[in-house]
């Protein structure tokens, strides 16, 4: 039985393995037969046993111990052992096993051999895996058979100095002189070995690359015969005579004309040439089409031939083969920046090929419509963008929707288009939009007042059909909570006039509270719009009271501290949440809901029983997101104070409780900070001469250590005359045993609550 | 050209060719995801795919896929053509090759590879050429007893 047939009776064993199991033990002992061989002496079957290695190696089996079998084998003076030998260290071996150093000689032996298919096999050893010192080592070998040997093996020779060039930069410089002369070759495997070798030498040296710039018009006659020439059966793919060839001489020439006029120059009418002499019918012309538009868009050309390039760039958007649109769509990405408006003539064949069937495609017309979007096309392009959406593939629609969320913040022509994009991209695609969708869009509704009842209507209709994307919902109950008294009007310049009641307003506030679909945050923004309602509507508040309570025991602790704090409004400040509604509506100048002005000062907590009325702080503007904390924190933070003493630790404050024409009602709060407990307090205070003063019994004389405690003393003070109003106060009290007095000058007051 | 990979419908592979110096682990990994990525395609999808900073150009011949991966500035049309021109040189060795051939004659595969593409660039052209280089060497393996400094080209001229 022959060798070979052996190996291919393992191979017939191992395939012929019914489990995982049974082809490792098949494999096991083929392993440990071909291990005893490679220890025996030649017996003639030492290649095929490593060829049974090689394939065993492509299963995924470990197969290090033939490393040293591939060095012996490479030295044998027969050629089929040579082969084998050489195969197995392109497998087993890379330059950062030790045993491939071992192999160095073997391969500059080798490298001068008598036959050109042992050469070969040297040189294509060494162009796959070696290392640096190894090409160190041979770098004068291969620059010797570049010069003097047949084109067999002088195309194997530059492939060689390649790898070498890549491997050591410096050696280029060697191989520079045999590169050039390798251009008059007419053989044309040692053409595109000369071409790559000397791409790589431009590329890798600046200096190199002037030096070749000069070869330009030699460039330019090769290809020239190249594509002029008859039908050349030796090298005719498709109608084109080596495209192979052609496309790295593009490539090179791409190189040498970058930056540089005069080469661009000497190269213009060729690429002409090629661009509208290539059949483009079949791959091999459209490749040879592709490379020539790459040159041209990178070389310093004519506008004339750009324009040619994009057009070709262009047609290739037409053709059926899909891996042709694919190709320049890539490339009119390349480019559209730099030629913007030559690029945009083609939009709507981009465009089209959105809807094409292939995701690579899709993807490339997605990326290039966004890049095309402007101030001029935005209307058009973003009504196929977002037909495109409804339909687009999963792994795409994140990209999409933030591609189109950022068209629309530039290109916006005006802000009811803008909230309607961005509500049409929610009702698509809202459960693949960012986090910062919600806040953004919540900004963006409230700066377009005019827009409000618009916004609310649309958001309510877009509710009561659909609760399960989250950001829509989300915004959807904030708007309804903002604007819900717009939405009960009814009327409505920019939509439909539709009559919505407030229980079909709490029906959908309720649904969505109760729905599983929503999530936590969404429950959290349905209850707080729920609660700002209370204010709005008239008839159905008990409702909302009843909602606030059910949910003070919720299991989400979230919504159940927020339905407490809701609930507590109810009960104690009824009055305060009243008042709001009889204000009416916010001056357009606040950036904030009114929510907060009827609870007093943005964050402001419910207060605990130990303080007096809390007073609203200047308006200030948050974003979305701190309303949601509106209520959170029941840290006592006393806004709209004034301090008018501190001192020794002892501080004292004043608010004003209610304020009218001819008078007003303040108290005045005094805290210790120190140690020890402050004793015997007492406040004096004096007013101008027409106002009348009261001062009411103050809660207590001594102030406990370390703010546990405070004093409070309520000053009523009658200003029948409306003089301007000032007051002095004296304050006495005992701390750590010494007597304090002090009298301090107030001047003006605090606004009060309402 | 970074690598070419041969890979059966079920994901077995049949050739692999690496250009780079690449461990062990990290091929066996990039085969794992070719085979993923590229079983993963369906039918009348285009040739051409990104992965990591790579193009990756594949095509299938009956059973088998062809799979190479490609640096940035390199031409995907005609590696396309380039894995067309491999097959043809197999089929022309084989006679109407198929799967089998190739796994039962891995070793002439990558024969055959080696006389078309040396260190990841074409380094021949034209398929008679190729061929004709092959059928030599070929017949160089016949003549067993070779011994050392017989000059071969009087008995089998080059290219």
């Amino acid at each position: 039985m022959s060798p070979s047939v052996r190996l291919q009776e393992m191979i017939r064993v191992i395939r012929g393995a019914r489990t995982q199991g049974e082809e490792r033990g098949v494999i096991q002992r083929e392993c440990a037969a071909i291990r005893a061989q490679f220890r025996q002496a030649d017996n003639g079957t030492r290649s095929h046993n490593l060829a049974k290695l090689l394939y065993v190696h492509m299963l995924g089996y470990p197969a290090h111990f033939g490393q040293m079998e591939c060095v012996r084998l490479i030295a044998s003076p027969r050629y089929n052992e040579k082969r084998v030998g050489y195969l197995g260290a392109m497998m087993l071996l890379d330059e950062k096993q030790d045993a491939s150093l071992l192999i160095t000689n073997s391969i500059k032996n080798d490298l001068s051999h008598n036959s050109q298919y042992v050469q070969s096999l040297a040189l294509c050893t060494l162009a796959c895996m070696g290392s640096a010192e190894m090409c160190r080592d041979l770098a004068p070998e291969i620059d010797r058979l570049l010069r003097a040997s047949n084109s067999y093996i002088k195309k194997k020779a530059a492939l060689c100095a390649v790898h070498i060039v890549r491997k050591v930069p410096d050696l280029g410089e060697l191989f520079t002189p045999a590169a050039r002369s390798l251009l008059c070759e007419k053989n044309h495997g040692v053409l595109h070995g000369a071409v790559v070798l000397i791409t790589e030498l431009c590329e890798r040296n600046p200096d190199t690359l002037e030096q070749f710039r000069k070869v330009v018009p030699e460039l330019v006659q090769i290809m020239k015969g190249l594509v002029m020439s008859g039908y050349s059966p030796e090298h005719n793919v498709a109608g084109i005579s080596d495209p192979f060839l052609q496309v790295r001489i593009l490539r090179l020439l791409r190189i040498l004309g970058r930056n540089n006029d005069t080469a661009s120059d000497a190269m213009n009418d060729l690429l002409a040439q090629v661009a509208t002499n290539t059949d483009s019918s079949k791959t091999a012309g459209s490749a040879v089409l592709y490379e020539t538009v790459l040159t041209v868009m990178d070389i310093k050309s004519e506008s004339g031939l750009r324009v040619l390039a994009v057009n070709i760039l262009g047609r290739f958007l037409l053709n059926n083969d899909r891996n042709i649109r694919y190709i320049s769509m890539t490339s009119l990405q390349k480019i559209v920046q730099t030629d913007h408006n030559a690029v945009q003539r083609h939009r709507g064949t981009i465009v089209d090929c959105l809807k094409d069937q292939d995701a690579s495609v899709k993807r490339r017309a997605l990326e290039l419509s966004l890049a095309l979007v402007s101030a001029v096309n935005i209307r058009s392009l973003m009504k196929e963008l977002l037909l495109f959406l409804s339909s687009c593939p999963p792994e795409l629609r994140a990209h999409t929707t933030s591609g189109i969320f950022n068209a629309a913040e530039r290109y916006a022509p005006s802000q009811r288009w803008h909230i309607d994009t961005i509500l049409h991209v929610l009702t698509t695609a809202g459960g693949d939009v960012r986090d910062e969708t919600v806040p953004n869009l919540i900004q963006l509704i409230t700066t377009a007042t005019e827009l409000h009842c618009y916004t609310v209507h649309k958001l309510y209709r877009a509710l009561i059909t659909d609760i399960s994307v989250q950001s829509l919902v989300q915004v959807a109950c904030w708007c309804i909570g903002e604007y819900g008294d717009l939405l009960l009007r009814g009327e409505c310049e920019e939509t439909e006039p539709v009559q919505v009641t407030e229980d079909d307003v709490l029906d959908a506030l309720e649904t969505v509270l109760q729905s599983h679909m929503s999530s936590p945050a969404t429950r959290g923004f349905a209850l707080t719009a729920t609660m700002k309602l209370s204010t709005r509507i008239t008839h159905n508040v008990d409702r909302i009271r009843s909602i606030v309570s059910i949910y003070g025991s919720c299991i989400d602790v979230e919504l159940q501290q927020r339905a407490v704090e809701y609930n507590a409004l109810f009960k104690k400040y009824d009055h305060m949440r009243y008042r709001g509604s009889v204000c009416g509506a916010p001056s357009p100048s606040l950036e904030v809901c009114d929510l907060l002005d009827l609870l007093g000062g943005s964050g402001e907590p419910v207060p605990s029983s130990g303080l007096s009325h809390t007073v609203p702080g200047p308006a200030t503007s948050t974003s979305g997101g701190d309303l949601l904390d509106l209520l959170g924190g029941l840290d006592a933070v006393e806004r709209g104070s004034v301090k008018v003493y501190e001192k020794n630790g002892v501080t004292l404050k004043l608010q004003t409780d209610s304020q009218t024409d001819t008078g007003m009602t303040i108290t005045l709060t005094a805290t210790n900070s120190t140690d020890g407990d402050i004793t015997s307090l007492t406040l004096q205070a004096a007013v101008p001469k027409s106002v009348q003063l009261q001062m009411k019994a103050p809660s207590g004389d001594v102030i406990p250590a370390r703010g546990l405690g405070l004093v409070t003393q309520t000053v009523l003070l009658n200003n029948p005359n409306k003089v301007s109003l000032k007051m002095r106060v004296r304050v006495c009290y005992s701390s750590q045993g010494a007597v304090c007095q002090d009298t301090v000058q107030i001047d003006s007051f605090p606004s009060p609550a309402w | 050209m970074r690598f070419l990979l041969l890979f059966s419908r079920q994901g077995k592979l049949r050739l692999q060719k690496w250009f780079t110096p690449i461990p062990e682990r990290e091929k066996k990994k990039i085969v794992r995801d070719m085979t993923t990525m590229v079983l993963a395609r369906k039918p009348r999808s285009c040739n051409f795919l990104h992965w990591k900073d790579l193009k990756i150009v594949y095509k299938r011949y009956a059973s088998l896929y062809f799979c190479c991966g490609l640096d940035a500035e390199e031409n995907e049309l005609i590696a396309l053509e380039m894995l067309h021109r491999y097959v043809e040189l197999l089929d022309k060795y084989f006679g109407n090759v198929c799967e089998l051939d190739i796994i039962f004659n891995f070793e002439k595969a990558y024969f055959i590879l080696d006389e078309f593409l040396l260190g990841g660039e074409i380094q021949e052209t034209s398929k008679q050429v190729v061929s004709r280089a092959i059928e030599a060497s070929d017949m160089l393996q016949e003549v067993r007893c070779c011994p050392v400094g017989t000059d071969l080209r009087s008995v089998f001229p080059s290219s």
